[in-house]
């Protein structure tokens, strides 16, 4: 087991954002949490990555309890995220960026970083084409390939993504969505919360339904995809 | 105002394309020039009606303080609304402990002074960088006035009446530097008015100058190594967002506490500059207006860039001094400058490179846009 998130609570002053949720994720797998706005969808993003401190319950990582490890801890374990809103250093050239995700890195100063580098550039070439521009100045869709390529190349076990898909163009979406299969049949295991619902499901192994703070479905992504109540509320009926 | 920048910019430009050896030899007539230039008294530069060596190490001094502030507001983002606390508490500790309650040979009393700023800028620091945005702001700026208060309710630091007799730096006596006159466009040499190298005192100033332009370059030499850094990176990070810097894996708060307190020591130096250079302080030296004026500083020369804060540290220092004829209405020019120059260039006469970059390309993507709304 890669993560298990245990009975985990949240709160936002004395609102309860997450209410006694437990998932896991396994290694190898692309596991997805989709809900709608409010749901509590990037609050549990911002504990597994250590941005929001817990109110109770446990985050386990490969074994090892990191419930209250700091966030900037967590990337030398092997978790990266890729941020909601892509997060990018926008005074930052691409290359800068993609550096910055590899600060945590032991091994940053070897000739792996060219190849993960490399990697990056073989999975997003119009980051290779733009690598010295300022990050600020790039379309949205690019800034969202760069956050995903930034957080590869802290050469992670578990890359968490947080709403990639959000206000990117269909055909957009559709290529973002290739590119997290491709990254998870190269090896890494990937948590991706969404609100796209019809392509989370069709790429995921196994998907959990947030609504209101609390998990309320879960099963393969095929199963949850084909429920006739998950159809109704997230995919429009028609998929 | 925009062509002042590029001009700069592209100045900057040629002399990196510069073969080494010309680089070099240009750098150091530049730097002989600007140690020069109390003896030399140029013409339209000088300063007619106070002393242009005292008026030359007031800039020098508050170059100092620019870039240590623009490490706090320029890197790390951070808005210091006191940092002249920090300024009194290095001028303080050098005045405690030179002449007050010990003496201490001043060559002990700066480390001394830039190691007690320090402290001071982490035990502000460790408190309140966990908070973000304007409640920094308003902390900072209670820090200030605060340092100010004690400053002149506490008898053991001579209260409102302040400090005296703060020793100078050791003097070696080795040569006197005879001063240029000049007679509309011609220059001759003032027998009756020389400096003596190196000899510190309170009727001569340009020692103090070379001594302060000395610690500014080296100073500038390790905060250039600092931004190259690492460290730099991180702050950069840091500034532009901080959670994403935090999944990064950048200690945020060990970074901005880092900035905070370099900034502070280099803060502390500059007070305890001034305090060996005037032999006397009192808290009124230490008022709210130039923790602003020190802001102002940063953000004129262009927040981030070195070389443009130290421009407008030394800009904002001289010019007062140079129209010093039109008194009081020199204030409402002042301020009436740095308000243009807040409408017309808010980022500042020098903004970073980057800066600079990114707006031009936002202005493209704008006109691309507009095109496409027209179309």
């Amino acid at each position: 087991m890669l993560l298990e998130v245990d009975e985990l609570c949240v709160n936002y002053g004395r609102i309860e954002a997450i209410r006694n949720i437990s998932f896991t994720v396994r290694e190898g797998e692309v596991v997805t949490l989709i809900g709608a706005n409010g749901a509590g969808k990037t609050t549990t993003m911002k504990t597994v990555s250590g941005l929001r401190p817990v109110r109770q319950g446990t985050v386990r990582f490969q074994g090892e309890d990191i419930t209250s490890m700091p966030a900037h801890e967590r990337p030398v374990l092997g978790i990266a995220q890729s941020p909601e809103g892509r997060g990018c250093f926008v005074g930052m050239t691409v290359i800068e960026n993609l550096d910055m995700g590899a600060y945590a890195r032991p091994d940053r100063k070897s000739p792996r970083i060219n190849e993960d580098r490399d990697r990056v550039f073989g999975l997003f070439p119009r980051l290779a084409e733009r690598r010295s521009q300022v990050a600020g100045t790039m379309s949205g869709g690019e800034q969202q390939m760069l956050a995903i390529g930034r957080a590869l190349m802290a050469n992670p076990k578990l890359l968490l993504l947080d709403e990639p898909s959000m206000g990117l163009a269909p055909k957009l979406i559709q290529q973002i969505f290739d590119i997290i299969t491709e990254i998870n049949e190269q090896g890494t295991t990937v948590l991706l919360v969404e609100q796209n619902a019809a392509q989370a499901l069709k790429r995921a192994h196994r998907a959990y339904i947030l609504e209101t703070g609390e998990i309320v479905r879960e099963g393969t992504g095929d199963e949850l995809a084909n429920d006739p109540a998950v159809k109704a509320s997230y995919l429009g009926g028609d998929v | 105002m925009s062509t002042v920048s590029t001009t700069l910019h592209r100045v900057g430009d040629r002399f990196r394309s510069l073969p080494r050896p010309a680089k070099l030899a240009l750098a150091v007539l530049a730097v002989l020039l600007v140690y020069l230039l109390p003896i030399i008294n140029p013409p339209l530069i000088t300063t007619t009606d106070s002393d242009f060596g005292a008026v030359l190490f007031s800039c020098a001094m508050y170059a100092l303080v620019a870039i240590g502030l623009n490490i706090v507001i320029g890197y790390a983002g951070l808005l210091d609304l006191g940092y002249i606390g920090f300024f009194a508490v290095g001028a303080f500790t050098v005045g405690v402990l030179g002449s007050q309650h010990g003496k201490l040979p001043l060559l002990l009393c700066i480390p001394a002074a830039m190691a007690v700023t320090m402290v001071s800028g982490v035990l502000l620091g460790a408190p309140t960088l966990r908070v973000r945005g304007d409640y920094l702001a308003i902390v900072t700026l209670g820090f200030g006035e605060i340092i100010r208060l004690v400053l002149v309710n506490t008898n053991w630091l001579g209260a409102s009446r302040g400090i005296s007799n703060i020793p100078s730096p050791p003097s070696i006596d080795l040569f006197g530097v005879p001063h240029l006159v000049w007679n509309g466009a011609v220059a001759s040499i003032d027998l009756g008015n020389e400096t003596r190298f190196l000899q510190f005192s309170v009727t001569d100033s340009i020692p103090f100058y070379w001594l302060t332009l000395t610690i500014v370059l080296v100073v500038l030499f390790l905060d250039w190594l600092m931004q190259n850094s690492r460290v730099g990176r991180a702050w950069e990070a840091t500034r532009e967002d901080e959670d994403a810097a935090e999944l990064m894996g950048v200690p945020t708060f060990r970074f901005k506490l880092l900035a905070f307190a370099t900034g502070a020591a280099i803060g502390g130096l500059s007070g305890a500059l001034f305090a060996t250079k005037q032999a006397f302080i009192n808290p009124d030296n230490f008022t709210i207006i130039y923790s602003v004026l020190f802001v102002a500083m940063v953000v004129v020369g262009g927040q981030g860039n070195r070389w443009g804060v130290v421009l407008a540290a030394a800009l904002l220092t001289w010019a007062p001094e140079k129209f010093r004829f039109l008194s009081d209405a020199r204030f409402l020019l002042f301020g009436m400058a740095l308000m243009a120059l807040a409408i017309f260039r808010p980022q500042g006469l020098l903004p970073p490179r980057r800066t600079v970059r990114a707006k031009q390309a936002d202005e493209e993507t704008e006109v691309l846009e507009e095109g496409v709304a027209h179309a």
